[in-house]
C-alpha cells in the first residue's frame, strides 16, 4: 500500500518536473515573440520610401531616413568580407587539409578564444591600430574590426565542411596526377562550396548587427560617406544613436531600422537554411 | 585500338608544379596563423594603450571606486562590480531556464515541437544586441518600472536587494537583458551535451522502473553535470562582454549599491559610452586598461568553459569506447 | 566471404586447368613494374614485408589474399598513394619505365599520371557532369585544346563501354548514374589521361553481379592497351579475368604465378589452403 502511494508520489513529481520544464521553454521563447511583436508594431508603420532614400534630418527636425546608414552597412560588410573571407577560408583549408593534429589543436583553441573576445574589445583594438595613427575614424577601421571578428568564425565553419568531403574524392583526384593544391581548390573546395558559402553567410549575419566594434571605428556619419578614409554611417550605429536620443521621431526611425536589420539577418539565415537543405539532400 | 591517334606526347601535360603545392600550403598556413596574430595583436594593443595608466595607478585602479576623469582619478571597481553582478544575475536567471529548456527539448517535448522550438531559440540568438537594447528601453523598462519592480519590492523589500527608488534602468534590468542574450547559447550547448548522453544510460534507468523525471535526473543530469557547468561558464563569458543592450538599460552610473533597483555600470558599457569622449591621454589610457581587464576576465571564463566542455567530451568518448 | 567460396572454387579451377595451356612462371620481356625488396610500415607496423615481384606489362595481374594481408597497401605502393596516410615509410624500390618510383627526384603527381587508379567505391566528383568527370584529369593537368578534349571524352567513354549509355546525357551529373555505370565512369576518367597502367582496388566489390560482369569484360578488353593490376577478394574474379595471380599473406608475397597454375596447382601450402577455403 505504501509502495503504491510512493509510486503515485513519484509520478506526480515527474509530472510537475515536466510541467516546469515546458514553462521554462515557454519563457525562453517568449522574448522572441515579444521582440517580433514590437518590431512589427512600431517598425512597420515607420517604414516608408523616405526611410530608404533620405539622409537623416538635423536634430529635432522630423522626417528623413537612413539611406546613408543602409548603404554604409553594406559597404562595411563588403569590406569586412574582403579581410575575413580569404583569411578565414584559407586558414580553414590549412586546418582541414594540411595541419598536424597538434598544430590544429592549438589553432582551433586560439580561434575559439577569439570567438569569445567581447566585440567591444575589437573596437578598442582597431582604434589603437588604425584610428589613433591615422587620426580619423574611418570606414576602413570599422570594416577591419568586423573583418577580424569574421576570421575565426569562417575558419571553423570552413574546416568543418571541408572535413565532411569524403577522402575518396581527394584520392581520386590525386590518382589522376592532379597536384595537391589543385585537388584542394578544384575538387575539395568545389565539393564543399555550398558549405563554405553557408559559413560566410552565417558570419555575415553574425556581424551585420554588431554595434560595439563600430562605435569608435566607423563612428557614424550624418551624411553620405565620400571616402573610405572618413567616418561612415551604419544601420546598427544609427539605431543606437536614435534609441538613446530624446526625440520621438528618432525612436520611430530606430524601430524601423531595427525591423530592417532583423529582416536582413533573418533573410540571410533563411538563405543558409535553403543552402544546407540542398547539401543534406546530396549527401543522402 | 586507336591509342596511336592521339599520342601522349600531343598532350604536353605540364609537369606538376611543386612550387604551386608549396606556395599554397604556405599561404594557407600563413592565413591560419592569422588567429594567433590576432590574439597577440589584441593583447599587445590593449597593453600598449594602457601601460601608462597601469604604471601610474597600479593596483589602485582595480581596488578604488572613484571614477572622476576631471580630477584624473580612475578607479574601476564600480565597473568590475557592475560587470560581475549583472553577469551573475544573468546566470541566475538564464541557467535554470536554459537547462530546463534543454531537458524539455531532448527528453520531454513531443517530437513535432522540438525542431520549431530549437529554430526559434536560434532566431533569438540571431537578434543583434542593439535591437534587444532598443526593446529593453521602450518595452521592458517601462513594464519593469510599472509592474515587476513594485511587486518585487512589495514581496522582497525587506532584503537589501530590492530597496530604494525605482528608476527602471537598473542593475536588475541589465541582468535580465543579458540573461535573454545568453539563453540561446546555454540552451543549445546544454542540448548538445544532453543529446550526446548515450541512450543506454536512459534505458538502464527505465529498466529500474524510474519515472521520466527520475531518468532525466539520474541518467542525464548527473552524467552531463560537468558539461552543463561548462555551458553555464560559456554563457558567463558572453555575459561579461555584452555591451550594447546592457549599456542601454543599466543606467550607466558608476556606483556600488546593494539594491538591484539602483543603476550600475559595466566595464563594456563605460568603454562604449566614454571612449570617444576621452579627451586626455590618461583618460584614454584608463579606458584601454578597462578593456584589458575585460579581455582578461572573458578569456579566463572562456578557457574554463573550454576545459570543462573538453573533459566532458573526453569522458563521452572513453565511455563509448568501453 | 572467404568461407563461402571453396566448393565452387575447386570445380571451376579444374575446368580452367583443362582449357588453357600454361606456362609455369610469368616471364614477360619487359615487366611494367620491377618491385625489389619492398617493405612498408604504418608507424611501427610492417604492412608489406620484403616483396619482390615483376609485374608483366599489358597483362592483367590479380592480387589475392585474406583481408588485411596487405594487398591494397601493396597496390598503393605502386603509385605512391599510400603517402596520403601520415607516418608511412617505404624501403626497397619499385622500378617503373626504368626509374625507381621512390628516388627522391620523382614527383608522385607525375607518377600518378602514368599509373592510373580505380577505387573500390566509385567516386565520381559530385559537382561535375559526366563529361567534366572524364576530362577533369586533362583539364587540371593543363590541357586546353577543345578538339582534343572532345575527342578524348568520346574515346575514353567508348573504351570504358559507357559511351552508348551516356552519349546523350553528357551534361548530367556523374553521380546520377547507376553504381556500375559510375564505376565505369571512374575507369573512363582514369584512362582519359592515357596512363600506361591501371591499378584497380577491388573495383567490383560494391556492384551487383551484372555490373560486375561488365567490369570484368571491360578489364579483358583494356589489357590490350594497359597493364592492369587488380586487387580482389573474389577468387572467381581473379581466375576469370587475370593472366597472373599473386597471393599475399600477412604482408608477404607467398606465391606469384600464372593464374591457372595458382588455382589448379599451387606450389605453396598456404596458397592452396586459401584458394580451397581452408584458411583461418
Amino acid at each position: 500500500m505504501s509502495g503504491s502511494a510512493n509510486h503515485q508520489f513519484r509520478k506526480a513529481k515527474s509530472l510537475i518536473a515536466s510541467l516546469l520544464c515546458s514553462v521554462a521553454a515557454l519563457l525562453v521563447i517568449a522574448p522572441l515573440g515579444l521582440i517580433f511583436f514590437y518590431l512589427l508594431r512600431s517598425g512597420l508603420s515607420s517604414l516608408n520610401v523616405a526611410f530608404f532614400t533620405n539622409l537623416p534630418r538635423p536634430v529635432g527636425e522630423p522626417g528623413g531616413g537612413m539611406a546613408n546608414a543602409i548603404v554604409g552597412s553594406g559597404e562595411l560588410l563588403a569590406l569586412a568580407s574582403l579581410i575575413g573571407v580569404p583569411v578565414g577560408v584559407l586558414g580553414g583549408v590549412y586546418l582541414a587539409e594540411y595541419g598536424t593534429a597538434r598544430v590544429n589543436a592549438l589553432l582551433r583553441f586560439v580561434a575559439d578564444v577569439l570567438n569569445g573576445v567581447p566585440s567591444i574589445i575589437w573596437g578598442v583594438v582597431v582604434y589603437g591600430l588604425i584610428v589613433l595613427p591615422f587620426k580619423s575614424f574611418s570606414a576602413y577601421a570599422g570594416s577591419l574590426a568586423l573583418g577580424f571578428m569574421m576570421i575565426p568564425l569562417i575558419m571553423r565553419t570552413t574546416e568543418e565542411v571541408l572535413l565532411l568531403v569524403p577522402g575518396g574524392y581527394r584520392e581520386a583526384a590525386l590518382a589522376l596526377g592532379i597536384s595537391r593544391w589543385k585537388t584542394i581548390v578544384h575538387i575539395v573546395m568545389k565539393t564543399a562550396s555550398k558549405g563554405i558559402v553557408t559559413g560566410v553567410l552565417l558570419a555575415l549575419a553574425r556581424i551585420a548587427g554588431e554595434t560595439a566594434p563600430l562605435l569608435f571605428t566607423a563612428f557614424g556619419n550624418r551624411f553620405w560617406n565620400r571616402s573610405l578614409a572618413e567616418p561612415i554611417a551604419a544601420l546598427p550605429l544609427q539605431i543606437f544613436t536614435y534609441a538613446i536620443s530624446p526625440y520621438d521621431d528618432w525612436h520611430r526611425q530606430a524601430w524601423a531600422g531595427a525591423l530592417l536589420l532583423v529582416a536582413m539577418i533573418f533573410l540571410i539565415n533563411l538563405l543558409v537554411r535553403f543552402l544546407t537543405r540542398g547539401r543534406a539532400a546530396r549527401v543522402a | 585500338m586507336a591509342t596511336a591517334a592521339v599520342p601522349t606526347s600531343v598532350l604536353q601535360l605540364r609537369p606538376a608544379s611543386r612550387f604551386g603545392d608549396r606556395a599554397f600550403e604556405w599561404l594557407t598556413f600563413a592565413m591560419s596563423l592569422g588567429v594567433v596574430v590576432l590574439v597577440i595583436l589584441v593583447g599587445w594593443q590593449l597593453a600598449r594603450g594602457s601601460h601608462l595608466a597601469i604604471t601610474k595607478f597600479g593596483f589602485h585602479f582595480l581596488a578604488t571606486s572613484t571614477w572622476d576623469p576631471v580630477a584624473e582619478q580612475y578607479g574601476a571597481l564600480p565597473f568590475i562590480y557592475g560587470t560581475v553582478v549583472s553577469s551573475l544575475l544573468a546566470l541566475i536567471i538564464a541557467v535554470p531556464l536554459s537547462i530546463a529548456t534543454a531537458i524539455y527539448l531532448t527528453e520531454l517535448a513531443p517530437l513535432w515541437i522540438r525542431q520549431p522550438l530549437a529554430s526559434g531559440i536560434e532566431m533569438l540568438a540571431a537578434i543583434p544586441s542593439v535591437i534587444l537594447g532598443l526593446w529593453g528601453i521602450f518595452v521592458m523598462i517601462p513594464w519593469l518600472r510599472a509592474h515587476a519592480f513594485p511587486a518585487l519590492k512589495a514581496a522582497l523589500g525587506w532584503t537589501p536587494f530590492f530597496t530604494g527608488p525605482i528608476y527602471g534602468v537598473s542593475m536588475l534590468a541589465g541582468g535580465i537583458i543579458i540573461a535573454i542574450m545568453i539563453l540561446p547559447i546555454i540552451t543549445s550547448v546544454a542540448r548538445e551535451i544532453m543529446r550526446s548522453v548515450p541512450n543506454l544510460q536512459r534505458e538502464a534507468a527505465y529498466a529500474l522502473g524510474a519515472t521520466k523525471w527520475e531518468v532525466t535526473r539520474i541518467a542525464v543530469l548527473s552524467y552531463a553535470k560537468n558539461g552543463l557547468f561548462g555551458a553555464a561558464i560559456l554563457g558567463l563569458g558572453r555575459a561579461l562582454g555584452e555591451t550594447m543592450a546592457v549599456t542601454m538599460v543599466i543606467g550607466n552610473t558608476p556606483q556600488i549599491k546593494a539594491s538591484l533597483f539602483a543603476p550600475g555600470y559595466t566595464l563594456a558599457s563605460v568603454i562604449a559610452n566614454e571612449f570617444t569622449e576621452a579627451t586626455t591621454d590618461m583618460y584614454l589610457q584608463a579606458l584601454f586598461e578597462i578593456g584589458l581587464v575585460l579581455f582578461g576576465i572573458t578569456i579566463l571564463a572562456n578557457l574554463l568553459a573550454q576545459l570543462l566542455l573538453k573533459t566532458m567530451t573526453r569522458k563521452m568518448t572513453t565511455r563509448v569506447a568501453q | 566471404m572467404i568461407e563461402t567460396l571453396p566448393a565452387m572454387q575447386t570445380t571451376r579451377v579444374r575446368t580452367v586447368d583443362f582449357m588453357q595451356p600454361l606456362t609455369d612462371q610469368p616471364q614477360p620481356d619487359a615487366p611494367a613494374f620491377g618491385v625489389k625488396n619492398l617493405s612498408m610500415w604504418y608507424g611501427a607496423k610492417e604492412a608489406i614485408k620484403n616483396v619482390t615481384i615483376d609485374v608483366p606489362a599489358k597483362r592483367v595481374t590479380a592480387i589475392i589474399g585474406p583481408s588485411g594481408c596487405g594487398k591494397s597497401t601493396f597496390l598503393r605502393c605502386l603509385n605512391r598513394m599510400h603517402e596520403l596516410v601520415p607516418r608511412t615509410r617505404v624501403e626497397g624500390e619499385v622500378l617503373f619505365a626504368g626509374q625507381n618510383l621512390y628516388s627522391p627526384d620523382v614527383d608522385p603527381a607525375m607518377i600518378r599520371r602514368r599509373i592510373g587508379m580505380v577505387f573500390q567505391k566509385s567516386n565520381p566528383f559530385p559537382t561535375m557532369s559526366i563529361a567534366e568527370n572524364v576530362l577533369v584529369g586533362l583539364k587540371l593537368n593543363g590541357v586546353r585544346d577543345r578538339n582534343l578534349l572532345n575527342e578524348r571524352l568520346e574515346k575514353s567513354l567508348r573504351m570504358a563501354a559507357l559511351w552508348s549509355e551516356v552519349k546523350d546525357d553528357l551534361r548530367k551529373p556523374g553521380i546520377s548514374l547507376s553504381g556500375g555505370q559510375q564505376q565505369r565512369l571512374c575507369i573512363a576518367r582514369a584512362i582519359a589521361i592515357e596512363p600506361e597502367v591501371l591499378l584497380m582496388d577491388e573495383p567490383a566489390s560494391a556492384l551487383d553481379p551484372i555490373a560486375t560482369m561488365k567490369i570484368e569484360e571491360l578489364i579483358t578488353e583494356l589489357k590490350a592497351n594497359y597493364t592492369i593490376v587488380i586487387v580482389t577478394h573474389n577468387m572467381q574474379q581473379a581466375s576469370r579475368c587475370s593472366d597472373f595471380t599473386a597471393f599475399f599473406y600477412m604482408g608477404a608475397l607467398i606465391e606469384f604465378a600464372n593464374t591457372a597454375k595458382i588455382f589448379s596447382n599451387p606450389t605453396r601450402r598456404q596458397t592452396e589452403d586459401y584458394i580451397t577455403g581452408r584458411f583461418g
